[in-house]
């Protein structure tokens, strides 16, 4: 175990899986001479080569297509696309070429790609830069959707993304990039996909996050049992396709309650899906609706407090708890 | 850039390849022919387009390839697919949406795949393969196996970013592709000239790619130019684009009433077809007779009828197979 950050762990993530495996190679805007925009590639291309860590042209459909080319022809490529916000150039290509070919092709071709990008709001970029897209891209049957809400969770994700023969679509919240923590340093450290992991346990309120969202789930987890003396259980879900709705149920039929907090927005939102499957399968054990944390409906304002009124905090988490449990 | 006539008088082609080529034309021929009956009588549903006129394109260029060569090409591609040899039981299976159709029923007339054939698919949104041939592409340089991906476009795809995102990008990395644009004059009802400022050879030419324009109603030249293309990309010299300027007999697709042209247009463009001139030309170099042409036809015919049938007798897709191939997992080996 060594302790890093999570833009060092994906570091050692990307190095180990290329050591280990020849055929994958990295291509994206800046991962090269620049080092990638959030430094998570710095030194690769020093180490492997340009080759296998390939500067790009701003052209995200063009290279997500050249990605998906190049997995057609038997390597396993990954495309960083500098941030989530481009990606909605690349989307034909995500959605209709990576997500579908398999299917479409009857069981012919398969993508075997991986597609990094960094997300959220959070640092007064304004609303072109500042996407939360996680639910969007789990909509697609035939994506897998990955949001590491820390270090030894991004290492392990993103090796197990690379030895997956679909394509994932591994997302990083950049608040996460600087949060450190312990990594395991085993070769084989693999997070397996659909499986959430229960940050702290509880009894009284299941509060489930993904990628960003997480943190102000824990952190509103402590301020009430400090404060109001609930206990709160906290879900980081790591993965939406596949989905482990196992846990929360599990978990919601535990503490009767659930709230779900999410940086996208609220409407028409992932988190709906998850609200409307713990209906399903435990509406019998809720003793309150299940509330949801989440962005306000606004694009995001440069402004720091108009962004922040805009973005869901613990306060707010702590707020939709103190509700359930009003008479 | 450079505009190539070839005529079949200066060809070097043996009577043998000549002779395979007409087949292919008119197996393709018929075969669309028979597929908009079909199409009217419900057998074949969803979009259909047909490549009736543009048959010396498809067979002209993938004759050209080798057997580990891969093609890319667009929605139009019935002719492609039956060009490179895909079994036209199984190609009109998959029309009928039937299990045994070349994509189990899913893909339908516009994402025909046949991988055992290097044909990786028919793809339906305009220009959306040109990266992928890059891709694959960089995938033959990386592994060294020498491939060339044949991508297929039609004019409409020069206005899309991919288009232009593509050619660049081959260019930069060098891919062994061949891009190659059939210009059949309109997309979907919009005359090219209406949607282009310039003329598409020199959109490759601006990216430092060669460009050449042929007569894509002349199967021989389409041959000479492909051969070409495809050996300059063998050798390690990167991609080369080749406009065919062909024509298409029928509309955009079933649904097209065809308000953007008159009919003697299609009549001109007739009195060029590509089957009859290479008919004419292999019975004038004594190379073919009437009762050989006679047998052709049959034939086609034959393997017309034959894949119908296939197709008739051909089981559905259980609904139980609708999860099929979402994901791959390791044990789909």
């Amino acid at each position: 175990m060594a302790e890093m950050r999570m833009r060092e762990a994906l570091r050692e993530a990307l190095r180990e899986e290329m050591l280990r495996d020849e055929t994958i190679f990295l291509m994206g805007e800046d991962i090269g001479l620049y080092g990638g925009s959030y430094a998570v590639t710095k030194g690769l291309l020093e180490e492997f080569g340009e080759a296998r860590v390939i500067d790009t042209p701003i052209a995200e459909s063009g290279i997500v297509g050249a990605g998906i080319g190049a997995a057609m022809g038997g390597l396993r490529p990954m495309v960083e696309l500098m941030t989530i916000n481009f990606s909605f150039l690349a989307l034909d290509q995500i959605v209709n070429s990576a997500a579908k070919l398999y299917h479409m092709s009857n069981g012919q071709i398969n993508v075997p790609l991986v597609i990094r990008m960094a997300s959220g709001g959070g640092s007064q970029l304004a609303a072109t830069h500042s996407h939360s897209l996680e639910g969007l891209y789990a909509h697609f049957p035939g994506l897998k959707v990955v949001c590491p809400s820390n270090a030894a969770d991004a290492k392990g994700l993103l090796k197990r993304a690379f030895r997956d023969d679909n394509t994932v679509i591994f997302i990083e919240h950049t608040a996460n990039y600087a949060i450190k923590g312990e990594v395991p340093d085993d070769p084989d450290f693999l997070i397996e996909f659909g499986v959430a992991n229960i940050l702290r346990e509880g009894t009284d309120v299941t509060i489930v996050g993904y990628g960003g969202s997480v943190h102000q789930a824990t952190r509103a987890a402590t301020l009430l049992e400090e404060q109001e003396e609930i206990s709160a259980e906290v879900i980081d879900l790591r993965t939406l396709r596949p989905l482990d709705m196992d846990t929360v149920i599990a978990s919601v039929k535990k503490t009767n309650r659930c709230v779900i907090v999410e940086d996208a927005w609220r409407f028409g939102g992932f988190g709906g899906e998850l609200a409307a499957q713990v209906m399903e399968h435990a509406f019998d054990w809720l003793d309150a609706p299940v509330a949801r944390v989440a962005c306000k409906d606004v694009p995001l304002p440069y402004n720091r407090n108009l962004e922040f009124a805009a973005l869901p905090s613990e306060e707010d988490v702590v707020d939709a708890v103190l509700g359930m449990f009003k008479e | 850039m450079t505009t190539e006539t070839t005529s079949p008088a200066g060809t070097s082609l043996g009577a043998e390849q000549l002779g395979k080529f007409l087949y292919e034309m008119m197996l393709i021929r018929r075969f669309e022919e028979k597929c908009g009956e079909l199409y009217t009588k419900g057998k074949i549903r969803g979009f259909l387009h047909l490549y009736t006129g543009q048959e010396a394109c498809a067979v002209g260029s993938m004759a050209a390839l080798e057997e580990r060569d891969k093609i890319v090409t667009h929605y139009r591609d019935h002719g492609h697919a039956l060009a490179r040899g895909l079994d036209p039981d199984r190609v009109m299976a998959e029309l009928f949406g039937k299990a045994t159709g070349v994509s189990g029923g899913r893909g339908g007339s516009m994402h025909l795949y046949d991988v055992s054939k290097g044909f990786l698919g028919g793809y339906a949104i305009v220009a959306a393969h040109l990266p992928l041939a890059v891709g694959l592409g960089m995938a033959s340089n990386m592994k060294k196996e020498g491939f060339v991906t044949l991508c297929v476009f039609g004019d409409g795809s020069v206005g899309e970013g991919e288009f232009h995102e593509a050619l660049n990008l081959s260019v930069l990395w060098n891919t062994p592709t061949t891009f190659f644009c059939e210009n059949n004059l309109y997309g979907m009802g919009v005359p090219f000239h209406a949607s282009l400022s310039t003329d598409i050879p020199k959109l490759a030419a601006a990216y430092n790619m060669p460009a050449v324009s042929v007569d894509g109603m002349d199967v021989i030249a389409v041959h000479e130019a492909t051969r070409k293309a495809v050996e300059h990309a063998r050798s390690g010299k990167g991609p080369y684009f080749i406009e065919a300027m062909t024509y298409r007999y029928r509309g955009h697709s079933m649904s097209d009433p065809e308000l953007y042209r008159l009919k003697d247009e299609i009549e001109e463009y007739r009195q060029r077809d590509a089957i009859e001139r290479l008919k004419t030309h292999l019975m004038e170099a004594g190379q073919l007779d009437e009762a050989r042409y006679q047998e052709l036809i049959a034939r086609v015919e034959q393997v017309v009828d034959e894949a119908v049938e296939f197709s008739e007798q051909s089981p559905q897709p259980g609904i139980d197979t609708l999860y099929d191939h979402l994901y791959k997992e390791p044990s789909d080996g």
